[in-house]
């Protein structure tokens, strides 16, 4: 019989949540390794820089809490990657602290690694400084003063400090910013597998059971051999299907057929997607190519303002009829009365954005012109000075967005929808990226100190 | 004639990082696929009229094994700063489903 190593993944990420029924068919079917990926760089920057998770701590101890249960009945590892939603050091120590009351509460015993990813700023100037950082799309050369300003920055680790951890005989391994393949394909190559396939694997088993219709977040059972994936979803109620499969293999990703990972390229040109059964697809014919120079990705963050948003919307059609006078309007009130109060007109960006007309496509939207009987908006204020500042250009935009006069204004009160009071909302710190880069390393595991406890 | 939502079978967009966008067609078949890459409409010159970019900042891909083609350029404003309108980026690809498929002789 040939190798083949048996994995299963919960969800998509780790609080999405998942049936436990889906759990417990994955568990029947005898898997090797559980895991889920913890996190993403796609719901924006805020979560890098506020170092608060993406999910919910609720919705994460749940589905955390039946993991640990499952692996550690099972007596198999369980590997979870870019925990916390950003793998900086806050989230993975807010999954860590889970795990350990969940071990506490519930008297389960393992060996924990915890592998971190964030990077001090000295060491990431020395990497530029030795000419080992190098941009990523059409992004500037990386400058100590960006590093300097720079609230967070993370670096997206590879299998090898996986493998490292569990080499030394963790069963739980917790981890900060990771590739989202790359805890599986530390898995898959333990056991003996090539890159090919291991790689491939991880890239089903990080959406758990995104590549299957119906999509929803559950479980997905992935078989690894030598020369193939085979994908199957734990629920009855879905199933992969060759074109299920093809479509998340586009997930992502700049380009559908080569794949940029820490320490080679995955090469899916020639796979071959096959109908096993109804429910499960064999994929083969990946090709895994070594680089030359090790890299991993590095993802920084910058405080850029605060931010304050208000609700509201129109259905007076003659103040949709002329509808760019009125916001231009809206804004010359708000530049003059702001000044008066100290917000000086360069110190605070004002966005008013038009649901209905070009709130989703912006500039991209081909069908601007087209007239719609009610329109919503969204008034935003990120100030860079403070979020009292944010607050106060908000309201005057908000209070002119209700009261300013247009020719043949009918509505005499006050002009606009809200439906909320308060209507005014303080989001808090904004983030925008400030790094996106790639480092050489001479060794993958050498930026992503690996800490060992007993539970 | 028909139009690319009549005919494909996945029409999506999403980023591919902080900074760019990718927007994805996925055909049923391989002589759907064929058929409407012989048809030369889908290219990186319709992405760049559809989206506003330079074609040379368009990464166009037919991946013949999975019936799909896919094409990459750059976000109006990196996810998440200020004007972004869609942080995932998965809202950009209705323009491209009434892209007219012209039929062709087989």
């Amino acid at each position: 019989m040939s190798r083949e190593i048996r994995l299963l993944s919960t969800s998509a990420i780790l609080g999405y949540g998942f049936p436990e029924a889906s759990l417990q068919a994955g568990l029947d079917r005898r898997p090797d390794v559980i895991g889920v990926d913890g996190g993403s760089v796609d719901p924006g920057p805020h979560y890098l820089g506020s170092g608060k998770p993406f999910c919910s701590p609720i919705a994460i101890r749940r589905d955390l809490r039946l993991m640990l249960n499952a692996a550690v009945r099972a007596g198999i590892p369980m590997v979870i990657g870019t925990c916390g939603g950003a793998g900086a050091a806050p989230h993975l120590d807010l999954v860590a602290g889970m795990a350990r009351e969940i071990a506490r509460e519930d008297g389960l015993h393992f060996k924990m690694a915890l592998i971190e990813a964030e990077q001090d700023k000295a060491s990431l100037k020395r990497r530029v400084a030795a000419g080992r950082v190098k941009p990523l799309v059409r992004q500037p050369v990386l400058a100590d003063a960006t590093i300097d300003a720079s609230t967070r920055v993370v670096a997206m680790m590879g299998p090898e400090p996986f493998v490292s951890a569990l080499d030394n005989g963790a069963q739980v391994v917790l981890a900060g910013r990771a590739s989202d393949p790359a805890s599986w394909v530390a898995a898959a190559t333990r056991a003996g597998l090539p890159p090919a396939p291991a790689w491939y694997a991880g890239k089903m088993l990080e959406c758990g059971a995104t590549p299957s219709i119906p999509k929803g977040h559950d479980c997905l059972f992935v078989t690894v051999r030598d020369d193939h994936v085979e994908c199957e979803p734990t629920n009855p109620a879905r199933r992969c299907t060759p074109l299920s499969i093809a479509n998340h293999s586009l997930h992502e990703n700049s380009s559908p057929i080569h794949h940029i990972e820490p320490g080679g390229m995955l090469d899916t040109s020639d796979c071959r997607f096959e109908a096993v059964s109804d429910r499960a697809v064999r994929i083969s014919g990946m090709r895994w190519v070594k680089a030359e120079r090790y890299t991993v990705k590095l993802e920084g963050v910058a405080l850029a303002g605060y931010r304050s948003v208000c609700v509201c919307g129109t259905r007076d059609p003659l103040l949709i009829g002329r509808l760019d006078d009125f916001i231009s309007s809206v804004r010359g009130e708000v530049a003059s009365k702001a000044a008066a109060f100290g917000a000086s007109p360069d110190s605070y960006q004002l966005g008013i954005r038009v649901y209905g007309r070009d709130g989703v496509m912006a500039a991209r939207e081909p069908l601007r012109d087209a007239v719609p009987h009610e329109l919503g908006f969204v008034l935003e204020v990120v100030s860079q000075v403070s979020q009292e500042m944010a607050s106060a250009v908000l309201g005057m935009a908000r209070t002119n967005m209700l009261h300013t006069d247009f020719p043949g204004r009918l509505c005499r009160e006050g002009n606009m929808a809200f439906p909320f009071s308060p209507s005014d909302i303080e989001v808090g710190p904004v983030y925008r990226f400030s790094v996106y880069h790639v480092a050489e390393l001479d060794d993958p595991v050498e930026p992503f100190p690996i800490h060992y406890e007993a539970l | 004639m028909a139009l690319l939502k009549d005919v494909a079978k996945v029409c999506k967009s999403k980023n591919a990082g902080p900074f760019e966008l990718t927007v994805d067609v996925v055909f049923e078949d391989a002589e759907t696929f064929q058929r409407v890459k012989a048809t030369g409409v889908l290219c990186a010159a319709l992405f760049a009229r559809l989206y506003n970019v330079p074609e040379e900042h368009v990464l166009f891909t037919p991946y013949d094994a999975a019936f799909a083609f896919k094409a990459t350029f750059p976000r109006l404003v990196p996810a998440g700063d200020f004007g972004d309108t869609d942080v995932y980026g998965c809202q950009q690809h209705a323009p491209l489903l009434d892209v007219e498929i012209p039929e062709t002789t087989r």
